[in-house]
């Protein structure tokens, strides 16, 4: 499969649909099905790494200077970080077209 | 060399799967499957047959069974019927989409309500759009023929598709009768061991039934349709092949006295046998009636097909199962669509017949014709009535 998921032919597709490559939920592009977006308030943020520990795809990564960056390829936009953010943090907005 | 034995056609089913180094076998008893799969279990309990046999819980669980041993590169082998396949089905289309070369006997049986443990196309038909192959068998031998036929199709690198061989609950399954078993030197001569494309293999990981985005789904769809498309000729080379080994012809549609047919009736299953015997005795009674029999379900060869029909004056085809669609049985559907593309514009008279294990006689067949033929002369619109219903 390409490296981004499904902008394929048919031919170049493997037998089955499948993925070849170990590792490879790397190319599932989860974000296309996300309506709202998790925004952190670096304001009201302590650190704490609770959004990094409780989304279930592994979206956020730590900056050099300590916050939680979400990586919208990914972020499906469950909302689970805003929920479990103890300082109300991350505000969940709208996507826009 | 094999030999010829008298044997009830589920056993010597289980004979034929067994002498092709199966190695691993989901089984949940069904009836009228039951005897297949039990027999299977004694092959494999008596030490005859070195496969795994796996007793599952449902009919679900027996096809996830042998999507996860054919996706870790083993020959598979289920069976069910009716109700059974009809708890299957979410798991038959995914061995279908992961090309899995699964292979099935399908003791045909009609669908709940009522409750019917007896013989029609039901299950089948249910099956049409599950992307598998599907053959169907006449009599006990073609059973044994085409279930050898099913792996030699299904595992062939140029299909890798699951493939079910449909045989008449009771009609065929509990029948004993006289066929040829071929013996296991002749089988591996016709089936080369089995060399999975794509295998699961910690060694080498890669993921099977990933999510399809909806930029994917599309294209995995065309690449099925075109494996589905590409069957159709292995399929056929596969029988001229077993033609050369075993004597035995398939074609996908045959026919039976069709020179100079102006009626052809159209059946699919142990059902012509009798519609043949109804053509005989038509016949010498001076009617020009033929039979065209549909050997092949999935692909359906609809160029083969017109090309036996095409020249007929009437066409009835029988069905076996609704489809209640208010305008034909499932087969008749299909009929009609392939005449329609080729041009041809057939008076089409569909009859559904033998539903629940009701009886189809001669005689069943020589009103379908007679009723077919006034229906011509007086150009009565085509339609589609169930046989022997009481009013
Ligand atoms: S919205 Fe869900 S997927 Fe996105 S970052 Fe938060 S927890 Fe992860
Ligand atoms: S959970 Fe909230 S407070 Fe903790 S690091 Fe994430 S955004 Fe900051």
């Amino acid at each position: 499969m390409a490296k981004e998921t499904g902008i394929v032919r048919w031919k170049d597709l493997a037998l089955g649909c499948t993925l070849m490559e170990p590792g490879t939920a790397a190319e599932l592009k989860t974000g296309d099905w996300r309506s709202m977006r998790p925004v952190t308030n670096r304001e009201l943020c302590i650190k704490c790494g609770q959004c990094y520990i409780f989304c279930p795809d592994m979206v956020y990564s730590r900056t050099a200077e300590g916050y939680y960056e979400a990586n919208y390829y990914y972020c499906k936009g469950c909302g689970i970080c805003a929920r479990e953010c103890p300082k109300d943090a991350i505000q969940m907005v709208q996507e826009e077209k | 060399m094999g030999k010829r034995v008298g044997m009830e056609v589920s056993i010597a089913a289980a004979e034929v799967v067994g002498l092709c180094d199966v190695d691993v076998i989901a089984a949940y008893p069904i009836t009228p499957q039951t005897h297949i799969v039990e027999h299977l279990s004694e092959l494999v309990a008596d030490g005859h047959l070195d496969a795994e046999f796996v007793p599952v819980e449902s009919e679900h669980s027996a096809m996830s069974t042998c999507v996860g041993a054919a996706a870790a590169g083993a020959r598979t082998f289920t069976s069910t019927s009716s109700q059974g396949y009809a708890l299957m089905a979410e798991i038959c289309y995914i061995a279908s989409s992961l090309r899995l070369p699964i292979v099935m006997a399908v003791a045909n049986r009609a669908l709940s309500a009522p409750i019917s443990i007896w013989n029609d196309h039901a299950d089948m038909m249910m099956a049409r759009d599950t992307g598998w192959i599907q053959t169907v068998a006449e009599n006990g031998q073609e059973v044994v023929d085409l279930l050898l036929h099913a792996y030699r199709v299904a595992e062939d690198p140029r299909v890798l598709l699951p493939v079910m061989v449909n045989l008449d609950g009771f009609i065929l399954s509990h029948m004993i009768e006289p066929i040829y078993m071929p013996d296991k030197e002749e089988v591996q001569r016709y089936l080369p061991p089995y060399k999975p494309a794509l295998r699961l293999d910690p060694r080498n990981p890669m993921t099977f039934g990933p999510v399809g985005m909806p930029e994917v789904y599309t294209e995995a769809k065309k690449a099925q349709d075109e494996a589905m498309k590409g069957a159709l000729p292995v399929i056929v080379e596969a029988w001229k092949e077993f033609e050369k080994h075993f004597g035995r012809a398939y074609h996908p549609v045959e026919t039976y006295k069709t020179d100079g047919a102006e009626i052809l009736l159209l059946t699919m299953g142990s059902v012509s046998e009798t519609a043949m015997t109804a053509v005989d005795k038509m016949r010498a009674e001076g009617k020009k009636v033929g039979l065209v029999h549909l050997r092949l379900w999935r692909p359906f060869p609809a160029k083969e097909l017109v090309e036996a029909l095409q020249g007929a004056k009437a066409i009835v085809v029988v069905d076996r199962a609704m489809a209640f669609s208010t305008q034909s049985g499932p087969v008749c559907v299909e009929v009609k669509a392939a005449l329609f593309d080729h041009g041809i514009s057939t008076y089409v008279q569909n009859f559904v017949a033998g539903l629940g294990g009701r009886d189809v006689t001669v005689e069943d067949f020589e009103m379908m014709v007679a009723k077919t033929s006034d229906g011509l002369a007086k150009g009565l619109p085509m339609t589609y009535e169930i046989v022997n219903v009481r009013e």
